[in-house]
């Protein structure tokens, strides 16, 4: 049993930081894009807000003829409903970001690649943090139902548990889930106000 | 000799509106010209103008006898120091990173850079060692207003651009920055583009004055001249200066 649930949790684990990370990937990336291209913000930001309403089951189980089942079908899903809260706060953190600072940084002689970097990112970086945060901890509570299309994870004991009218197992899946969350939203809230304390008060 | 800065029958239209209508003068080395003009007068697009943040609808500026838009961008306006009223300081760099910027930028070792923004600030009378460490929201509007100052100074630029620079600050500190302002482009021979609607400032910086009104240069001349300035606008601006003379 003990060994089935370390098993397990680390398969939860190596689901969800694969799906932050390439989510985090994608929605900062596309983020920075929505930046630059305002034209596309609403069907980009459409289609990540039309993504995030889709009952997750519902999605896993459209993916399942697109990606066929297991692991990475369930990243997919995974990634596609964690991409919004990313894409909005790096969009959101940028545009934050005071004219005059941006156009300062312009008329020094900057470039666009420079501005980002030494600019708009630091300084966005609290608000596409705290993104990162709410795609993290939504991610490892909805990836326990990845374990319907055979991804594994603990959700193999919720969905055990529900099978056998098992409470035990139920809990024995979800508890661990809950902590992992909990533990996720200390570790990346830390970073947000170490990191990305706006310098002022660091001194 | 070339004038750092010409303007050749600029004119500028934005959303259907004609923000600048035929605008031509110059600016000569090591003075200081006045671009005087209520709030919409076209004072602000004209400055942008000339580090290239905006680019003319029709009509040519020129800096160092070249058009802007034959400049690469950034060479440009590495050239140039610009100064604005909400100073753009960045608010996660220090004042030390802050006015070592654009040195950083254009490949200065770090021990030249620490000497000169020492240097700037000394000049500034802003004590190195009580702020080269310090973030812009630990200063006052003064303080950050001189570090703004110093930044643009940073990399020794020859033109200086400054539009309303001083217009936040209360009458003694503005009264103070004016001074040093004067004694750092005088001492230094810069040449500099103020933008100003105030016309107590304009007479006090400036070696030229010109005039804005609705988009055109309405009246050009030495700041001395300005009080015998026949144009109707130019009027109503003396009259700012002393409303119960009206």
């Amino acid at each position: 049993m003990l060994d089935e649930l370390f098993t397990l949790v680390l398969e939860h684990l190596a689901m969800v930081a694969m799906a932050t990370l390439t989510a985090t990937l994608c929605g900062v990336s596309g983020g920075i894009l929505l930046t630059r291209r305002a034209g596309w913000r609403p069907a980009l930001l459409g289609f990540a807000g039309v993504m995030q309403t889709v009952p997750s089951l519902a999605l896993f189980g459209f993916l399942i003829p697109l990606c066929g089942i297991g692991r990475g079908t369930a990243v997919v899903a995974l990634v596609l409903y964690a991409l919004l809260p990313v894409m909005r706060n790096t969009l959101a953190g940028i545009l934050s970001v005071d004219a005059a600072v941006r156009e300062s940084a312009l008329a020094m002689g900057m470039s666009e690649w420079q501005i980002l970097r030494e600019v708009e990112l630091p300084l966005a970086a609290r608000t596409i943090l705290a993104g990162v945060r709410v795609a993290t901890v939504t991610t490892i509570g909805t990836a326990t139902i990845a374990a319907a299309i055979g991804a594994g994870g603990l959700g193999v004991f919720i969905f055990r548990g529900i099978a056998s009218v098992d409470t035990g197992q139920i809990l024995l899946g979800a508890v661990p889930a809950a902590a992992m969350a909990l533990i996720a939203d200390a570790i990346l809230g830390w970073f947000e106000r170490r990191w990305a304390t706006p310098a002022p008060t660091r001194t | 000799m070339t004038p750092v800065v010409e303007f050749h029958e600029v004119s500028f239209r934005a959303g259907g509106c004609e923000i600048l209508r035929r605008l031509s003068f110059e600016i000569h080395a090591g003075e200081t010209l006045a671009l005087l003009g209520r709030s919409g007068s076209g004072k602000t697009t004209a400055l942008r103008m000339v580090n290239a943040l905006v680019t003319p609808t029709s009509g040519e500026v020129r800096v160092e006898g070249r058009a802007t838009t034959a400049w690469p961008p950034r060479e440009l306006r590495r050239r140039i120091g610009y100064v604005i009223q909400e100073t753009g300081l960045f608010p996660h760099f220090t004042v030390r990173a802050n006015i070592g910027l654009v040195p950083r930028l254009a490949g200065w070792d770090p021990a030249r850079i620490e000497a000169r923004s020492r240097e700037l600030l000394q000049a500034l009378e802003l004590r190195p060692d009580d702020f080269l460490d310090r973030y812009p929201a630990q200063l006052s509007g003064g303080q950050q207003q001189r570090v703004g100052v110093a930044r643009a100074l940073a990399a020794d630029p020859d033109l200086l651009l400054f539009d309303e620079p001083f217009g936040k600050l209360d009458p003694v500190t503005r009264a103070e920055a004016q001074r040093q302002f004067l004694r750092v482009t005088r001492a230094l021979g810069k040449t500099a583009l103020f933008v100003t609607h105030d016309l107590r400032e304009a007479l006090l910086v400036a070696d030229r004055i010109g005039l804005m009104h609705e988009g055109v240069l309405a009246w050009i001349g030495p700041a001395g001249d300005f009080l015998g300035a026949e144009h109707a606008e130019a009027r109503r601006f003396r009259q700012s200066l002393d409303p119960a003379d009206a």
